[in-house]
C-alpha cells in the first residue's frame, strides 16, 4: 500500500474527501461516487451488442466493468460467472455466515422441510409405499396450510 | 419531527466523550448496507424510481421507536453548509450530501442513530457510540435492523447474503470502525510499525480525511475491510481485539514519552496552548494538530480532568461549515481563519496554563525534580 500524507486542502484536490473513509475500498475500485446514470429501457432482451444484460434493470456487462457496482439485486445472478472473479481477494471467504434478516431464517427452514418432504414423498410413491406417501402429505399440507402456501 | 437547528443545537454524547473512557479510542461506528429487493439500486435508477423507494422506505425509518422526535429530512431540502455540518459531524456521507433528489437522512435526536436512504445503497443505517463500544453499537443497530428487516423486502441472497451496490459491501454490509487518537505513537515513532501491522491483518487505517498514515490532529479510522465469509461477531469481536492492541500501544508511548523526555512533551503540550490562546489567524490543520495536543496533556495531567471535553467539542466545531453556521453566513477561507482562532480563543480563555509537572492517572509524578526547591 503506498503510503500519502494529506491535508484537507489536498485531500480535496486529489479527490479523497469522504471524512467517513467508508468509501475508500469503492474508490480504489474505481467506481465513481455519485454517478447517475438514466435507464430508459427496463426488461431490455439478456442479450445487447453481444454482451449480457439484465432483465430487470437493463445493466449491461460494460456497465459493471467500469463502475464495478451492480444496478439491483438481479445483477448478482445475471453477472454471477463475473462475480467470482470480482470477489476473488476481496473477502475473506465467498459465502455469508452472518446475520440472516427476520422473518427470512423461518421461511429457509420451512423451505428446506418442505423439499425433503418432497422428496421423500417422490421416492414413497415410487416406492409403492402409499401409506407412508399419504402421511408425508399431510405433513407438506399442514405446512402449506400454515403458511398460506398454495399448491 | 425536529428541526435542524434543535439537532445541532446538542452535541451527542459521542462528541463530547461524556460517560465514557474516550482518551484513546473517541468514537465506534457500525454502518449496515441493505437494499430493497425489487428496485434498482440508487446509482442506476431513475428519478422516478429514486423517489418511489423513498416513499416505500422513509414511512419505515421514520417509524423505528428510536425515531420517534427525530429529524428527517430529504437532502434537496437541506442547504450546502446544512448537509457539510451533517457531513462533519458523520452523520452523513460526504457521497450522501452530494446526492439531491430522492435521497434523504433520518437522525435520531440524541444522534447515535442515522439512516441515510437513497445513499450508495437504498439504506445505510449507522450507530455511533464514544470511547470503544462496537458491540454495543452493532447490538443496538441490529435491532433497528430487525425492525425494519419486518417491513420492507431486503435484498438477501442465502450464499452472497445481503446484496449491496458494491460488491465491496456484500454479505454483512457491515462496517465497523473506530477513530483513535494516536499521538503518543506519533511522537515517538513507533506510527507506521503499528498501522503497517494493523493493514497487514486485513484491516483498513484512514486519516479523518481519506487515505494517509500520517493524519491530521494524529486521528486515525480503523474498520474492517472484508465483509463476506466471516459472521458480524467475528468481523467486530477481530477489529475489538486489534484496537484493544493498538490502544495499548498509545497509552505505554504517552508514559513512555514522559518517563524519557519530559521536557519535550512539556514543550510541545506548552506551546500548542500558547498558539491556541493567542493564534488571531489559524487553519483547520493547524488548529487540529494543536488541539490534539491539547487533548494529549489533558489525559497526561497537564490540564484540568474537563479539558479533554473542552478539545473534543473543539474538534468539532472548528470545522469549515460548523463556522459558517456559527456566523451564519458564508465565509471565505480567510474569514474562517480568523473566526476559528476567535472561537479556540474565546472557548480557552479561562483555561489555566499546563502544569509542567503533571501527575499522570497513576499517580506517578515523572516530571519531578530529583531535588526540591530548584526553582
Amino acid at each position: 500500500m503506498k503510503k500519502v500524507c494529506l491535508c484537507e486542502s489536498c485531500a480535496q484536490e486529489r479527490g479523497v474527501t469522504d471524512p467517513t473513509g467508508f468509501s475508500l475500498a469503492d474508490a480504489l475500485l474505481g467506481g465513481m461516487p455519485g454517478q447517475k446514470t438514466v435507464v430508459t429501457q427496463t426488461h431490455a432482451p439478456v442479450t445487447a451488442g453481444g454482451g449480457k444484460q439484465c432483465p430487470a434493470c437493463g445493466f449491461t456487462l460494460e456497465d459493471l466493468r467500469r463502475v464495478r457496482r451492480f444496478g439491483c439485486s438481479e445483477c448478482y445472478k445475471t453477472f454471477n460467472d463475473e462475480l467470482t472473479g470480482i470477489l476473488r481477494g476481496m473477502h475473506k471467504g465467498s459465502l455469508h455466515v452472518g446475520k440472516v434478516p427476520k422473518g427470512l431464517m423461518e421461511q429457509q427452514v420451512r423451505d428446506q422441510r418442505l423439499e425433503e418432504l418432497r422428496a421423500r414423498l417422490d421416492q414413497a410413491v415410487a416406492a409403492e409405499n402409499y401409506e407412508e406417501a399419504a402421511g408425508l402429505r399431510d405433513e407438506i399440507r399442514q405446512i402449506e396450510l400454515h403458511t398460506g402456501i398454495s399448491g | 419531527m425536529m428541526r435542524f437547528s434543535t439537532l445541532i443545537k446538542y452535541p451527542a454524547d459521542w462528541m463530547t466523550g461524556a460517560n465514557a473512557d474516550n482518551s484513546v479510542v473517541l468514537t465506534s461506528r457500525i454502518r449496515l448496507a441493505r437494499n430493497l429487493r425489487d428496485e434498482p439500486f440508487p446509482g442506476w435508477a431513475t428519478r422516478e424510481q429514486r423517489a418511489a423507494t423513498l416513499e416505500e422506505l422513509r414511512p419505515a425509518v421514520e417509524g423505528l421507536a428510536p425515531m420517534k422526535d427525530g429529524f428527517s429530512q430529504t437532502l434537496s431540502d437541506l442547504s450546502s453548509v446544512q448537509k457539510q455540518v451533517l457531513v462533519e459531524r458523520h452523520l452523513i456521507s460526504r457521497e450522501h450530501a452530494a446526492r439531491g433528489d430522492g435521497s434523504a437522512a433520518v437522525i435520531e435526536r440524541r444522534q447515535m442513530y442515522s439512516l441515510m436512504l437513497n445513499e450508495e445503497d437504498h439504506l445505510r443505517m449507522q450507530a455511533i457510540r464514544p470511547g470503544l463500544e462496537l458491540r454495543e453499537a452493532y447490538e443496538g443497530l441490529s435491532a433497528l435492523d430487525d425492525e425494519l428487516a419486518q417491513a420492507l423486502p431486503y435484498a438477501f441472497d442465502p450464499k452472497l447474503g445481503y446484496l449491496t451496490t458494491c460488491p465491496t459491501n456484500l454479505g454483512t454490509g457491515l462496517r465497523a470502525s473506530a477513530m483513535l487518537h494516536l499521538p503518543g505513537l506519533v511522537l515517538s515513532d513507533q506510527i507506521g510499525q503499528v498501522l503497517q501491522a494493523v493493514n497487514k491483518i486485513g484491516l483498513a487505517v484512514r486519516g479523518i480525511y481519506g487515505e494517509g498514515t500520517e493524519s491530521l490532529g494524529n486521528l486515525y479510522q480503523i474498520s474492517n475491510q472484508s465483509t463476506l465469509g466471516e459472521s458480524e461477531d467475528t468481523i467486530i469481536r477481530r477489529l475489538e481485539r486489534v484496537i484493544s492492541q493498538v490502544a495499548e500501544h498509545e497509552r505505554n508511548a504517552r508514559e513512555k514519552l514522559l518517563e524519557d523526555d519530559p521536557d519535550m512533551v512539556a514543550d510541545k503540550i506548552g506551546r500548542a496552548y500558547g498558539v491556541l490562546r493567542h493564534a488571531w489567524v489559524i487553519d483547520s490543520k493547524e488548529a487540529l494538530n494543536h488541539v490534539s495536543l491539547l487533548r494529549l496533556g489533558s489525559d497526561l495531567g497537564f490540564f484540568t480532568n474537563d479539558t479533554m471535553r473542552l478539545a473534543d467539542a473543539l474538534l468539532m466545531d472548528i470545522q469549515p461549515a460548523h463556522l459558517q453556521l456559527h456566523s451564519g453566513r458564508k465565509l471565505s477561507p480567510e474569514e474562517r481563519d480568523a473566526i476559528r482562532a476567535e472561537i479556540i480563543r474565546s472557548r480557552l480563555h479561562s483555561l489555566p496554563p499546563p502544569d509542567i509537572r503533571p501527575t499522570t492517572r497513576n499517580g506517578d509524578n515523572p516530571n519531578t525534580p530529583e531535588t526540591s526547591g530548584d526553582a
